[in-house]
């Protein structure tokens, strides 16, 4: 088991922590009618996210999907202008013409998050391909779902990811269900990493609840990236706790597979991690309190952002319209 | 001044924007010197001047082409990406439509998304159904893209050079049969604005509002009836979508006649959004409906008399403004 030192967990832990408080407060928001708008919960996923990002710098590009709140939460994007886009906000990232599903923050590296399954990987190539071609050092992450293994723009990227050896990481959460549907109600081989070999490139399962797997897993990729050696495939086994989107019907998922994912949640384990590097009780909540604090100042700061205006429909459509 | 082809008149604006511009580079099947510099030749040359990473001959791919396109755009880069033959576009849309027509909008403005869509198509050398159509209209449709197709060798050179500058995505229609078109060459730097037509020919009783190869039959068309006292203008679009209104109207309301005219299947074609539109603003300055000329509602055959039936004619152009000048 390699081992991550104190001040990487503690940063890990942090970014865990901070995904899952940002999902807990949105439900809240959403189950007590303070708002209404479209969220992708991300319970049962926190850490694949968190040790994702924190195997990468800042400058580095990150693709993700319409479950992307993990990744851009974790990358850093300012909670500010995180929550303003989510609550259709001026003060939003995208000045609330994205939205939810389409968090763009180039400061933080955020470069797109699609809400088309399977869309981000050949985006991230091209990503990745500047990178190449300017040699800026840059590597890119595409996060996407065991869905997003079925779709053809999945093998058209993996194929040619690997043919120019480019700087990027895929990073598929195989959280069990695409939408609605199991996983072996949409494919029939055991794991979406030996895919890879079909390709020529490197791939690699592991349990995204075990900080001692994914983390590595990632540093890993994020190295073979830099050092020019080409692209991995990184799957990571996680549950989807809830439903396809908030409020969804998941009554579909069996109780066996319920009392699978609540035995396997990442954040006890990862509790229990910390613990056992000497980080006491106290101090673990204390970094949650901050966190929650942090975050309802930037709650109550985008509901009382102003909306955007309604002449923002005619702008950004070309450059003369901007 | 030299001539120079349509091909070439591509070839050398590609060229001098790689030199140019070091974001620029190129991306499509066959497209490096290894496959003959593409099966157009528009880029051939070029891999030995600039190198494997900025022309890149890739798999067979289009979605991964358009996606490379679409990512590299967001880190700065000037990408041309070929879609070998339009009909192709049919793998690629949602990266098309779905994302680089939008990026700019969703992103608030933060992600624009600078590329250039090169595509090839053309009906009259027997490629069948699959590797003929003009599919303009789908991606006129879209907000966020700009649509550009040439009518000769010098607008070739002076709109591909506008296009790559561009700082929103062009799908830029090359036509098959127009690349062997000679023409004198407009030199180095010589760009033609995006959004901007030409007036082909100028005349007072009629407007011909075309494009692309269709330019060329309506010129030809305009000689003819010249000979017999009707004086044919014709409007070059060259930016399909957003067009140049105010010259077509301009045009319209002089001459007080309106022919639309595409290689296109007519329903739901350019030809109706320009038709709408010119009888919305130009009604009082109209002497009759405006008419419509597009391809036969069905797929492009492939026997040769069948495809010269499918598309417009010169017949047809004659008939058509005959009818609208009352002298049929």
């Amino acid at each position: 088991m390699a081992e991550i030192d104190r001040d990487k967990l503690l940063d890990i832990y942090t970014r865990t922590m901070k995904v899952n408080r940002t999902d807990e407060k949105f439900r809240e928001l959403l189950m007590g009618g303070k708002v209404a708008v479209m969220y992708y919960c991300v319970r049962g996923q926190e850490l694949v996210s968190a040790a994702a990002m924190a195997a990468l710098e800042k400058e580095d590009y990150v693709v993700c999907t319409y479950r992307g709140q993990g990744e851009q939460t974790a990358k850093g994007i300012p909670m500010e202008k995180w929550w303003g886009e989510c609550l259709g906000k001026a003060t939003g990232t995208c000045k609330g013409k994205g939205g939810t599903m389409h968090i763009t923050d180039p400061e933080t590296g955020i470069m797109v998050t699609t809400g088309v399954v399977g869309s981000g990987l050949p985006i991230a190539n091209g990503l990745a391909m500047a990178s190449q071609n300017n040699g800026d050092g840059r590597v890119t992450l595409v996060s996407f779902g065991d869905g997003a293994a079925n779709i053809g723009g999945f093998h058209e990227a993996m194929n040619m990811a690997q043919l120019y050896k480019l700087p990027v990481i895929f990073l598929c959460q195989n959280n069990r269900y695409g939408e609605h549907t199991a996983y072996a109600d949409h494919t029939d081989s055991p794991n979406i990493a030996s895919r890879a070999a079909g390709y020529g490139m490197p791939g690699v399962t592991v349990d995204g609840n075990d900080v001692h797997q994914i983390y590595p897993a990632m540093v890993e990729a994020v190295a073979r990236a830099r050092r020019g050696e080409g692209p991995t495939l990184v799957e990571a086994m996680c549950y989807r706790m809830m439903g396809h989107f908030f409020g969804a019907d998941f009554s579909y998922m069996p109780p066996e597979h319920i009392a699978e994912m609540k035995a396997e949640d990442p954040l006890p384990k990862l509790r229990k991690v910390m613990l056992e590097h000497q980080f006491t009780e106290e101090e673990l909540d204390a970094i949650v309190a901050d966190i929650n604090a942090q975050i309802d100042a930037a709650v109550e700061h985008a509901l009382a952002a102003p909306l955007p205006d309604t002449d923002e429909i005619y702008k950004d459509v070309l450059e003369e319209t901007a | 001044m030299a001539q120079i082809t349509m091909t070439q008149a591509l070839n050398l604006a590609i060229d001098e924007a790689m030199a140019d511009d070091p974001g620029v580079f190129c991306l499509g099947e066959d497209v490096a010197a290894k496959q003959g510099g593409g099966v157009f030749k528009i880029t051939s040359g070029l891999t030995e001047k600039y190198g494997p990473n900025r022309i890149r001959a890739t798999p067979i791919s289009e979605t991964a082409i358009i996606g490379a396109a679409v990512g590299a755009a967001l880190a700065g880069q000037r990408p041309i990406a070929e879609i070998m033959l339009m009909n192709f576009v049919g793998v690629c849309m949602d990266q098309i439509v779905n994302h680089a027509a939008k990026l700019r909008f969703m992103s608030g403005g933060q992600t624009p998304c600078p590329i250039v869509i090169r595509t090839t198509t053309g009906v009259g050398v027997g490629f069948g159904g699959q590797h003929s159509d003009m599919l303009e209209a789908w991606f006129a449709h879209v907000a966020g893209i700009h649509v550009v197709t040439p009518s000769n060798p010098a607008d070739a050179r002076g709109l591909m050079r506008a296009s790559i500058d561009a700082n929103d995505p062009v799908i830029f229609i090359e036509n098959i049969l127009c690349y062997g078109l000679k023409a004198e060459d407009p030199g180095p730097g010589y760009r033609v604005p995006l959004g901007k037509a030409a007036i082909a020919r100028e005349g007072t009783d009629i407007s011909i509002i075309t494009y692309g190869r269709t330019v060329l039959d309506a010129l030809s068309v305009a000689d003819d009836l010249a000979k017999e006292g009707i004086s044919v203008e014709v409007v070059d679009l060259r930016t399909i979508a957003p067009y140049d209104e105010a010259t077509v109207l301009a045009s319209v309301r002089k001459t007080g006649r309106a022919l639309t005219l595409h290689e296109a299947v007519r329903p739901f074609g350019t030809g109706a959004e320009l038709a709408a539109n010119i009888q919305e603003k130009c009604w009082d300055d109209l002497k009759g409906p405006v008419r419509r000329i597009g391809g036969t509602f069905s797929a492009v055959p492939f026997a040769s008399h069948l495809e010269q039936a499918w598309i417009p004619t010169k017949p047809q152009i004659v008939e058509q403004i005959k009818a609208a000048m009352g002298k049929l």
